[in-house]
């Protein structure tokens, strides 16, 4: 079924009867040419990709508990392509490309917002970073404007910026960047998928993968043993146990980010704003709800929910930005797992096993990567060569020392 | 989260800055093979459940801890002083 204007006015007039499911519920296949474990942003677009652009439609997607509910459906949904270093400027570059696109590609409305996204900064030296990355940027054919103080205060009227400890310089702007609506984004993937005939597989756990003589054979699961061809791990804060399950010990640690959501308000806040020295950043949603968060946890952690010294910190420097939040009420807090990387940057790569791939390492910027990163880990699955703009998310550069380290805090895993 | 360090008692979170895992105390020789620096400083088995790692008293007595924990339920099962232990 297509979506239009036109259908839901006269299925207002009818009475909505004439809505169908947006994806089917098939029965698991002995088996397929290929089977993607996750159905998570990356999972589901990368089941897409397949299908769309390289005609390999007999595809399963195993999740193990419903689509889009891990990390694609928790995240604050910022999308942005800010990168500084080559080899993550392409592909984020890309994945913006994808973006701007995606509603008409998929025929559903991902709600993607080019609103704006401001980074502050407090000192002549962090001014000058900025305009080096705004360079980058530009230099990789997107956006980026310099303000300086009074060009911020026109945007940001309601920001402190005299705060004692981080008065506030100015900003670099980035008007292309924006948000999107999570949940739409996953199941416009997988209803795009399942139209190509790939097959959604949900409450679906991979438990082992079978490999003989270094070839992957299939999975086996809490429905039962699968066959394929190839197999794709795309598990996000879960991939050191899978990974595990062919017997790889990835460069990953897990750990927990949490968000925060207030209750609906009148517009207030029309960009993303992000207030890196203060760890704080935030966005309102088309709902009227204040989006925000800040930093991780920063232990390792497996649990989908967070500490109180965290939700502190993350209060308190929303206030010390912009005071006027004080008034809102916060109506629910929630976390979710990170797979964290010792330079920040992901992966997608051919693993040691014949026919298993992996793409994983996320960090907690993989919302925006989940375009590119479909369309990338696909392009690898069908041709077996990586595709351009990914070729340097390698598993084996933290071994061979060419890190993609963005922040430069070094190789310890929460500090990106 | 609340962890008891051996020599101020049990503290808050807070006072504990923290490190990585438990490999950060296996630090190869100088001159090991560039696999084994990947595996101190990249690798991990990362598991859900009961894991050890470092954690520094900053706030205390400053020392060094290794403590025994679950990643899915946050319990803190123990924590011993890195100084002093048997290698
Ligand atoms: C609070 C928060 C804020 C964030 N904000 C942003 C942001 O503003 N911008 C941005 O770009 N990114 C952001 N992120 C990061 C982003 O959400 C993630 O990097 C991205 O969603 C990870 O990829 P995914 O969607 O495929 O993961 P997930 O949705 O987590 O998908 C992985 C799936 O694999 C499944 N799975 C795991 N193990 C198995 C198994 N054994 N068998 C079968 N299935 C399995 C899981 O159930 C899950 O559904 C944020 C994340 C969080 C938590
Ligand atoms: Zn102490």
């Amino acid at each position: 079924m297509r979506y239009s204007g036109l259908k839901v006015i006269t299925e207002g007039l009818f009475g909505n009867k004439g809505w169908t499911p947006a994806w089917r519920d098939p029965a698991p296949k002995a088996e397929y040419d290929v089977i993607i474990i996750g159905g998570g942003g990356h999972g589901l677009s990368t089941a897409y990709y397949l299908a769309k652009n390289h005609g390999i439609t007999n595809v399963a997607v195993l999740e193990k508990g419903y689509l889009g509910g891990g990390n694609v459906g928790r995240n604050t949904t910022i999308v942005r392509a800010n990168y500084f270093l080559p080899g993550n400027s392409e592909f984020y570059s890309h994945s913006m490309k994808l973006w701007e696109g995606l509603e008409s590609e998929l025929n559903y409305n991902v709600m993607h917002s080019q609103r704006g996204l401001i980074n502050l900064f407090h000192s002549d030296g962090q001014r000058d970073a900025f305009v080096r990355r705004g360079n980058a940027m530009i230099n990789q054919g997107d956006d980026a404007i310099l303000l300086d103080r009074d060009g911020v205060r026109e945007m940001l009227p309601y920001l402190d910026f005299d705060n004692t400890r981080f008065p506030i310089y100015g900003g670099l702007l980035h008007p292309r960047g924006g948000s999107a609506r999570h949940d739409a984004v996953a199941w416009g993937y997988a209803r795009g998928a399942d139209q190509r005939g790939v097959d959604l597989i949900q409450n679906c756990e991979v438990t082992g993968i079978d490999i003989e003589n270094g070839v992957v054979r299939g999975v086996q699961t809490t429905r039962g043993a699968m066959r394929a061809k190839k197999v794709g791990i795309v598990v996000a804060g879960r991939s050191s146990q899978v990974a595990a399950m062919a017997g790889m010990r990835l460069p990953i640690e897990s750990h927990i980010l949490q968000a925060f959501v207030t209750e609906g308000l009148k517009p207030v806040i029309h960009h993303v704003i992000s207030f890196g020295m203060g760890h704080f950043y935030i966005s309102q949603s088309d709902k009227g709800g204040l989006v925000f968060g800040g930093d991780l946890d920063f232990y390792a952690s497996y649990a989908a929910r967070g500490n109180l010294p965290m939700v502190e910190h993350v209060m308190e420097a929303g206030m010390t930005l912009m005071p006027m939040i004080g008034r809102a009420k916060v109506l629910r807090s929630w976390g979710g797992i990170m797979d964290m990387s010792p330079d920040g940057s992901p992966v997608i790569d051919k693993t040691h096993i014949d026919g298993l791939f992996i793409d994983c390492g996320w960090n907690y910027g993989g919302f925006k990567a989940v375009p590119a990163s479909g369309w990338c880990m696909a392009h690898l699955m069908a041709t077996g060569e990586p595709h351009e703009v990914a070729r340097k998310f390698r598993l084996d550069r933290f071994a061979t020392g060419h890190l993609l380290d963005e922040e430069g805090t070094g190789s310890q895993h929460n500090l990106h | 989260m609340r962890l008891t360090c051996p020599l101020c008692g049990e503290r808050d979170r807070r006072e504990f800055y923290y490190y990585g895992a438990e490999d950060y105390l296996h630090r190869p020789a100088e001159g090991a093979p560039l696999a084994e620096w990947d595996n101190y400083l990249h690798l991990r088995d990362n598991p859900a459940g009961v894991t050890k790692d470092l954690w520094y008293h900053e706030a205390g007595c400053s020392q060094w801890l290794l403590v025994t924990r679950n990643t899915v339920t946050h319990e803190v099962l123990g924590a011993e002083m890195v100084a002093g232990r048997a290698k």
